[in-house]
């Protein structure tokens, strides 16, 4: 237990009636950098609330540390928080809103200054110290509410979608501050976003959520390559990955899902279980594991012309039907294909995915 | 300096040059159009159907009684005298008492002020506590303290009475500031508590975090933050309990009346003749209070509005 910085037990939590999070099980390794990952309403900000104890839970327990914290207050349970709006003392000057809880805490004024001084050259705000929250840009505002947490010295950050805010240019640039940031602190950070490029960049560990419950809780490429149910396949990748509605036939002691009468060859796929035929599934191909008009031996060979074409600078996403499903595959940026061209198209069954289609769990 | 004025000319030539003959730039306004007619007709109406009274009253204060017999209310003063409303002040008779409105005007600073003060500070923690610390039970608390403002003042008023006299407070100024604090309590909740929900909910929580309680969270985040509804709550609270009658009248014994009471005596004595202009002047120095609150601190509340605007 000596590794696992915030370990949550059979945590439930409800509102009236309505059950938000259903004995909810996680651990999160010290100075991992975990990522909560869900539509809104799934739960992951509420289970952060509850991770910093600004929600009391119904039942369950959570460690921070190996101490039990589910009735300490947030000030006890050595975490520093990030918001979404920075949540910046309007009326405070930078340097105030930093030192702010070390004041509350009555620490001396020598280490107040040596912790803000230490967080202000890490963020690099000295310039902006004596400023008001007003006069910041967003960026400058988000780094002052990342000072904010770093000043009181905690194991564990906790991070409710701080970049959500900010422009797209802003937040690929803050989201490799924050990188950095862990990689040089090496404290525990738990992140709450519902941007999948947040998840999959910053992440030692995703856990995507839907509904209170952690559908998979794994490495970005494990999530990205074998995702675990069709929720998680459909949620994670832009464009989402192709689904084909089919069956599992037996042919001539071959293994195809049928899909409107085209056949997928089954032999590369590394199935859990046995494929028994009769069994109705969803096979799941993402846009980029389909090569085309690149002969591969032991992939799946199909004809198919194309619909449309989106040129996208690097890549260049050809939408066609095919087995009567629309899919997209994405190829590289210099090939271009007229609409109409017909093409042959090279699944890379190795890397599908197949999902029973009625528990939706991958097979 | 210099340069830049000549750099902006040459652009403006050279803008000219570009331009076609026929209509350019802003379009001239007509002063008269029916348009303008019609709207500074009505504000200029409305303006006077509002000010005309007021002006009487100020014209017949003005006068002396002799000029007042002559019967035009609307004619300026032909000898401006104050003498009716030094007679206000310090000299109108009410019963028996002959020391005019002063002795009101200073009851009442001592009801306004503590009740003002006391409401406030309550009802501002009450609308934190409910807004942020969302206790059990709160809902509950909030919907009875929401229901006693839709009761008619008249239904309490005798159960008061009981109330005050049974805790020895009946006929003194304390009891009546109690009651104006009690009475101002659902409103000025509401008040408070709808705008500490308009709050951020993630700036109470970071200070959650940052480990401060109850009180430093109020008094150090949420005060700062709140100046404009603190005016619109002095406001709303100096003119309701200044102009109060009727707890002045019932709560408290003649010698502790309000201003309010005591210009219905001066107005309503049925000794001696009507003195218009006493009557008048003493109106106006009994409404002169909220009004000036309004104007000073009306600009202070436009100036709270737009610096919270400013979103930290």
């Amino acid at each position: 237990m000596n590794n696992v910085s915030v370990s949550v037990r059979d945590l439930s939590l409800s509102f009236g009636a309505v059950t938000v999070l259903d004995t909810l099980n996680l651990d999160i390794k010290n100075g991992e950098f975990l990522v909560l990952l869900g539509s809104s309403g799934c739960g992951k900000s509420t289970l952060l609330n509850c991770i910093a104890g600004l929600l009391d839970v119904t039942g369950g327990q959570i460690f921070i540390k190996d101490k039990n914290v589910t009735w300490e207050e947030p000030k006890d349970r050595g975490i520093g928080m990030v918001f979404q709006s920075y949540a910046l003392y309007p009326q405070m000057t930078v340097e105030r809103n930093l030192s702010f809880g070390l004041r509350v805490a009555k620490l001396p004024q020598a280490e107040i200054d040596k912790r803000v001084a230490r967080a202000a050259e890490i963020l690099q705000i000295q310039p902006l110290l004596k400023r008001k929250p007003s006069e910041l840009s967003g960026g400058q505002r988000q780094r002052v509410a990342i000072g904010r947490a770093l000043v009181r010295d905690v194991d564990v950050f906790l991070f409710d979608e701080p970049l959500s805010n900010l422009d797209a240019k802003l937040r690929s640039e803050l989201r490799v501050e924050i990188k950095r940031l862990h990689q040089s602190l090496e404290n525990t950070m738990i992140y709450v976003t519902h941007d999948q490029i947040e998840a999959l960049t910053l992440a030692d560990r995703i856990a995507v959520m839907k509904s209170g419950v952690i559908q998979q809780l794994a490495d970005p490429m494990t999530i990205y390559n074998f995702p675990e149910n069709l929720f998680v396949a459909g949620f994670i990748g832009s464009p989402s990955m192709n689904f084909f509605r089919g069956e599992i036939k037996d042919k001539g002691g071959r293994k195809v899902v049928e899909v409107n009468g085209v056949d997928f060859g089954m032999e590369a796929y590394p199935a859990r279980g046995s494929l028994e035929a009769g069994r109705k599934v969803v096979l799941g191909v993402r846009p980029e594991h389909v090569k085309v008009d690149e002969s591969v031996s032991g992939m799946e060979v199909h004809d198919a012309v194309v619909d449309i074409e989106e040129p996208m600078g690097a890549d260049n996403l050809l939408w066609l039907k095919h087995a009567g499903q629309t899919m997209s595959v994405r190829i590289a940026g210099s090939r271009r294909y007229a609409p109409g061209t017909a093409l042959k198209l090279s699944f890379d069954m190795a890397m599908a995915s197949v999902f029973d289609a009625v528990t939706e769990n991958r097979i | 300096m210099d340069d830049t004025v000549t750099l902006k000319g040459q652009a403006a030539h050279a803008a000219a040059r570009r331009l076609a003959p026929g209509p350019q730039g802003k379009k001239p306004r007509p002063m008269f159009s029916p348009r303008n007619i019609m709207i500074y007709g009505a504000l200029i109406f409305a303006a006077a159907y509002y000010l005309l009274p007021l002006y009487v009253m100020v014209v017949t204060s003005l006068k002396g009684m002799p000029e007042i017999r002559l019967g035009n209310i609307f004619s300026p003063p032909l000898e401006i005298t104050f003498e009716p409303w030094v007679k206000a002040w310090s000299s109108a008779c009410t019963g028996l008492n002959c020391d005019g409105l002063s002795r009101g005007f200073w009851n009442s600073v001592r009801i306004t002020i503590p009740s003002t003060i006391v409401s406030i500070a309550i009802a501002s923690i009450n609308g934190y506590a409910l807004a942020n610390w969302r206790f059990k039970g709160a809902d509950l608390f909030f919907t009875i303290l929401i229901v006693g403002a839709f009761i008619p003042y008249q239904v309490m008023i005798y159960p008061i009475v009981i109330v005050l006299r049974e805790m020895g407070l009946y006929g003194s100024l304390t009891g009546l500031i109690i009651v104006h604090t009690i009475f101002g309590m659902p409103i000025l909740t509401l008040l408070f508590r709808n705008y500490f929900t308009s709050l951020p909910e993630e700036l109470f929580k970071a200070a959650r975090v940052d480990g401060a309680g109850f009180w430093t969270i109020y008094f150090k985040i949420m005060l700062p933050m709140s100046l404009p509804i603190f005016v619109v709550a002095m406001i709303l609270q100096v003119t309701g309990i200044w102009n109060d009658f009727l707890f002045g009248v019932v709560f408290t014994r003649p010698e502790y009346y309000p201003m309010t009471v005591q210009l219905n005596n001066i107005v309503n004595s049925v000794q001696g003749v009507k003195e218009y202009n006493v009557n008048m002047a003493a109106t106006i120095l009994t409404g002169a209070v909220p009004l000036i609150v309004y104007f000073v601190s009306g600009r202070l509340f436009v100036r709270g509005i737009a610096a919270g605007a400013v979103k930290g």
